[in-house]
């Protein structure tokens, strides 16, 4: 709890030397994220009808910077249904800022260095490598081009224990090698930071001339430790990724969302500012700090005390 | 018969997998922020004791293995069969060779043993940690050497064979670790 404290501390006292402006945004929101990977818990008031807890406070923070709030960042905690396990609990504490002006490479510096100096056992220079070199070094096939059919191949080639699985979708079979066979091999004593993201898997990063996301992922060994983007700044990226994301919720038989209307209202007004964002999982920062293997180590109560 | 969510996944769990009873081991929630949840578990097959990886997609549903361990006694063997009977139903199962496995050179009349039960059919066999077995054959004790060094082979009544130290002679009581097969002390009748 102490280091806890401290780490907080360090992280607000970093923030404000590079002139964010501290933001809170409700944890309790009409709207919930469009992302189809992430389960959320949704709480009925006999009033207002459905009300969301938060999974990210991405969708306020934006609006906030479209009412001219310039760089925020913001400490808080969000919900995720189902996440228990060493490195998830279902109620967790994000670190997420948007640095105005800045594209995605200048926010990995920042967060590498934000992690350094919040972790200082691990070596200062991480290394940047993107998506498709990461899978050209770890299993020599190309996850932007190569067919479905190869990577579905390799995986059931490598992976014994996934032979069962069925395995149509391309991003699951990227998600099923990334973390299983790619991001093992990350360095265990540096950041390792991913970049240039399948179009696919975009979420809201803008996509660049070579039709890849700027998306960034920073790793430690295996372990995801903060996700940004140089942002998608127009309505239309917004409603087109919004609605990819429902389709895919129907497609599983998952519950709808409804899309962030008053995100999308307030981009129909006028861009977002030129920007990038980062979220940074702050109970795994304080595990590395702390050396803790399991994130219960580093909770007051977790989630099966709580 | 149940079936059971990753999310109720945990260690000790019975489960179903390819046609085979199986315990996890462990479980291990991978989930990319952004990307599909899986599960990486470590899976005992009880039929063979052989470990195994798993993986499976979060959400995925897996049929639940109808397995308990129960407390039996052992009555007899007619060499295909080992025959238990629970103290407190007076239910008896005969067991097979695969399923009492080693276990089958500890057994002694009325030891009890632990029965890992499969649908109502033993799968396997765990006799008691510690045995007091008499001493069937070994070479003469040595007089006067109680320091446990060198040692020799001797075989017991149940047929097992183990080291003991040099001053045991035939008909001597022995208590015996089940888990290493090793020679603990001398029991007193």
């Amino acid at each position: 709890m102490r280091r806890r404290a401290a780490l907080l501390a360090e992280a607000r006292a970093f923030f404000g030397e590079r002139g964010y402006l501290e933001v809170e945004t409700p944890v309790l929101a009409r709207a919930g994220a469009a992302d189809a990977q992430l389960a959320q818990f949704a709480l009925n008031d006999p009033v207002l009808g459905t009300l969301y807890l938060q999974t990210s406070p991405e969708y306020a923070m934006k609006r906030l910077i479209m009412a001219g709030s310039g760089s925020i960042f913001q400490i808080t905690k969000a919900f995720r249904q189902g996440e228990v396990g060493r490195f998830h609990n279902p109620e967790f504490t994000l670190v997420e800022w948007y640095g105005l002006g800045y594209d995605h490479r200048r926010l990995i510096a920042e967060a590498c260095a934000l992690i350094a100096r919040l972790v200082p056992s691990l070596q200062a220079s991480a290394r940047i490598i993107s998506y498709r070199d990461a899978f050209r070094d770890a299993l020599n096939i190309d996850p932007i081009e190569d067919p479905t059919d190869r990577l579905r191949a390799v995986a059931y080639d490598c992976l014994a224990p996934a032979r069962k699985l069925t395995l149509d979708d391309r991003d699951e079979i990227l998600d099923l090698l990334m973390s299983h066979a790619v991001a093992p091999g990350f360095a265990t004593k540096a950041l390792t930071v991913v970049t240039d993201y399948p179009a696919s898997q975009a979420s809201l990063a803008r996509l660049n001339a070579q039709g890849l996301a700027d998306r960034f992922e920073i790793y430690r060994g295996s372990l995801e430790l903060a996700n940004g983007f140089h942002e998608a700044s127009r309505a239309e990226e917004y409603a087109e990724r919004f609605a990819r994301e429902a389709a895919k919720r129907r497609e599983r038989g998952l519950p709808s969302i409804d899309p962030d209307h008053r995100l999308l209202a307030a981009l129909t007004q006028g861009r977002l500012p030129d920007c990038a964002g980062c979220a940074l999982g702050f109970d795994r920062v304080l595990m590395l700090a702390m050396d803790a293997a399991h994130i219960d180590e580093v909770l007051a109560f977790p989630i099966a005390q709580a | 018969m149940t079936t059971y969510s990753t999310n109720e996944f945990k260690s000790g769990l019975k489960i179903m997998l390819d046609a085979d009873p199986c315990a996890i081991i462990e479980n291990e929630f991978v989930k990319p922020g952004k990307g599909q949840a899986f599960n990486r578990v470590r899976i005992r097959n009880l039929k063979t004791g052989r470990v195994v990886e798993r993986t499976f997609k979060s959400g995925d549903t897996v049929e639940g293995a109808d397995v308990v361990d129960v407390e039996m006694q052992y009555l007899y063997s007619d060499g295909e069969f080992w025959y238990f009977m629970s103290p407190e139903t007076y239910e008896q199962l005969g067991a097979d060779k695969t399923a009492v496995g080693d276990a089958a050179k500890w057994l002694k009349e009325q030891a009890l043993c632990l029965l890992t039960l499969w649908n109502g059919v033993p799968l396997s066999v765990t006799a008691p940690v510690h045995v007091v077995l008499k001493v069937a054959d070994t070479d003469p004790g040595v007089r006067g050497d109680t320091s446990g060094g060198g040692g020799k082979p001797a075989t017991l009544e149940t047929g097992a064979v183990v080291r003991v130290p040099l001053f045991i002679n035939v008909g001597d009581s022995l208590k015996i670790n089940t888990e290493t097969g090793e020679y603990i002390a001398r029991a007193k009748e």
